[in-house]
């Protein structure tokens, strides 16, 4: 692999992580809940799939169908009983309460399934790639995921900008109690919010397991990836999420091609030097402003 | 039959009593300011009766039906409105998403967009333009409309004048007067003791939580009123 070929890699591994960090952004930028639980919901996803692949022996694409809306239910039932009760009961609380989902969710899942490997099959897609040149592959499942992310986040804006349902879950993200006085169910509005995210989780976790191997705690790891895209892109934008995963992705390859160890480590640090970076013109900002206001 | 009963309501802030054994009946059709200093609790009435802000102690009636355990949208929903006190529209909104948000309520009537828009031409030319860019008076008669889009039966009105300037404020009430001539049912709160009487069927007057004074606009003097807004009638 050259330099460019590994931007390349990066630029479709956004994809993926995008898709994770879909759910995650819109959960917080809705309700300020920072779900824990999210690479864990992505994992239940991928292990639905895995009971209908095996049992029902399905093609996982074809798993997906059942998979999609019973994650709806599934983050619609968790909010109206779980996360509900937590938001009413303070800020941090929901932060507690995913936390421990997270625990739940992969101890249930290491008993129901053993702690053992898996992997979903991809069918033919999975490992084929396009060599343009000697140094230049475009790996199709890969390219096919950076188009699913594209299609769901822009699926995403136009619910967001052109719907009711949409129009509404923004004013509840800004005001719930003005957009209660209008007639607006904030809490049902929550409870669509998290059935879209889960939804996403799941679809990205789906994904995900077809690309690489899962275990019951893979969650917690991809949590941390998402979170990093959703963080580089800016909290609550969608596409910034999505060029916050696409950064990320280039970042791992970039490094992973000084050396294959370094994968992780590369997006880390840029993750930490984005925050940094932020972080120390905010700061600037407010110490600079006010002083220079008084004087 | 009254459209809307308070009996013997209490309000509370944590331990400020801001709303103590409020009683009150307003009939369908009119129109009732309601006066009062600040701190005398007529945001919290007004709150406490479009359920925004729960009760601590009596009952709310309304059209016949107890609904003081009912949520906010809940209470939109049977037409209970709320402008509230700063106007609260979603700033990254557009005039006319902001407008549009009231089809929650899922109340039809007179009011669409297309009649609000009649009524407040100003905001025409503005659909498109997000609300955090409107100025003081605009985004009053945005908040207006909106209420007004949920197609209510009774309209609570919180200080509309408040921090416009006077040509805008003129511009609100010369576009709410047809609604209070109309067969509309409106409480307003208003500061401006010599505005109340002249838009309002019925004046009522609060004073540290109570209410002191109650009659219609034409017979009460102004002294009476100042006094009772004071609280020097008790003295």
């Amino acid at each position: 692999m050259n330099w460019a070929n590994a931007v390349l890699h990066g630029i479709l591994l956004g994809g993926l992580y995008a898709l994770l960090a879909t759910g995650l952004s819109l959960m917080f930028g809705v309700m300020r809940i920072i779900n824990l639980a999210h690479g864990s919901l992505a994992l239940l996803g991928a292990y639905m799939a895995f009971l209908l692949v095996e049992h029902a022996h399905m093609s996982t694409y074809l798993a997906l169908l059942p998979v999609l809306p019973g994650a709806l239910v599934v983050g619609y039932v968790l909010q109206r009983t779980l996360l509900e009760r937590s938001l009413r009961a303070g800020e941090l609380v929901p932060l507690l309460t995913t936390f421990g989902l997270l625990i739940v969710i992969a101890n249930l899942l290491e008993y129901a399934f053993s702690p053992d490997v898996h992997s979903l099959p991809s069918g033919r897609i999975g490992g084929a790639s396009w060599r343009i040149s000697s140094h230049f592959t475009l790996p199709w499942f890969d390219a096919l995921i950076l188009c699913i992310a594209v299609v769901v986040l822009g699926g995403l804006q136009l619910l967001l900008r052109r719907t009711q349902i949409g129009r509404e879950l923004r004013a509840t993200a800004a005001d719930p109690d003005t957009a209660e006085l209008l007639g607006v169910d904030a809490r049902r509005v929550y409870a669509y919010a998290t059935a879209l995210a889960v939804a996403t989780a799941a679809l990205a976790g789906v994904f995900y397991a077809m690309r690489s191997a899962f275990d019951p705690f893979t969650g917690p790891t991809q949590l941390i990836y998402a979170f990093e895209a959703v963080v580089i892109g800016g909290l609550g934008s969608l596409w910034g999420t999505l060029l916050g995963g696409i950064v990320l992705g280039v970042a791992q390859t970039v490094s992973a091609q000084i050396d294959v160890q370094y994968f992780a480590l590369g997006g880390h640090l840029v993750f930490l030097a984005v925050l940094i970076v932020r972080t120390a013109l905010q700061a600037g900002g407010l110490r600079v402003l006010p002083r220079g206001a008084s004087a | 039959m009254s459209l809307l009963e308070l009996e013997q309501l209490d309000a509370r802030h944590g331990l400020l009593q801001a709303v103590r054994d409020v009683s009150l009946a307003v009939e369908a059709g009119e129109t009732l300011a309601l006066v009062g200093a600040n701190g005398a609790g007529k945001t919290t009435l007004l709150r406490t009766i479009a359920g925004a802000h729960r009760p601590s102690g009596g009952r709310i009636v309304f059209d016949s039906r107890d609904v003081t355990r009912l949520s906010a949208h809940e209470r939109v929903r049977l037409g209970i409105s709320l402008v509230p006190e700063g106007r609260r529209l979603f700033p990254e909104l557009t005039v006319e998403e902001n407008l549009r948000i009231s089809a929650a309520a899922g109340r039809t009537g007179r009011w669409t967009l297309d009649e609000v828009l009649e009524t407040f031409p100003l905001l025409a030319p503005l659909r498109h333009t997000t609300a955090k860019s409107l100025s003081g008076g605009e985004q009053q008669a945005t908040a207006i409309a909106r209420a007004l889009l949920t197609n209510p039966r009774l309209l609570l009105l919180d200080e509309v004048s408040l921090g416009l300037a006077p040509i805008a404020v003129e511009g609100v009430y010369a576009a709410l007067r047809p609604l209070f001539e109309s067969d509309a049912t409106v409480v307003l709160v208003e500061q401006d003791l010599s505005r109340a009487p002249s838009v309002a069927t019925r004046v009522v007057c609060m004073l540290e939580g109570r209410l002191v004074l109650a009659g219609a606009a034409g017979e009460l003097t102004r002294e009476q009123v100042t006094d009772a807004y004071f609280g020097l009638a008790r003295a």
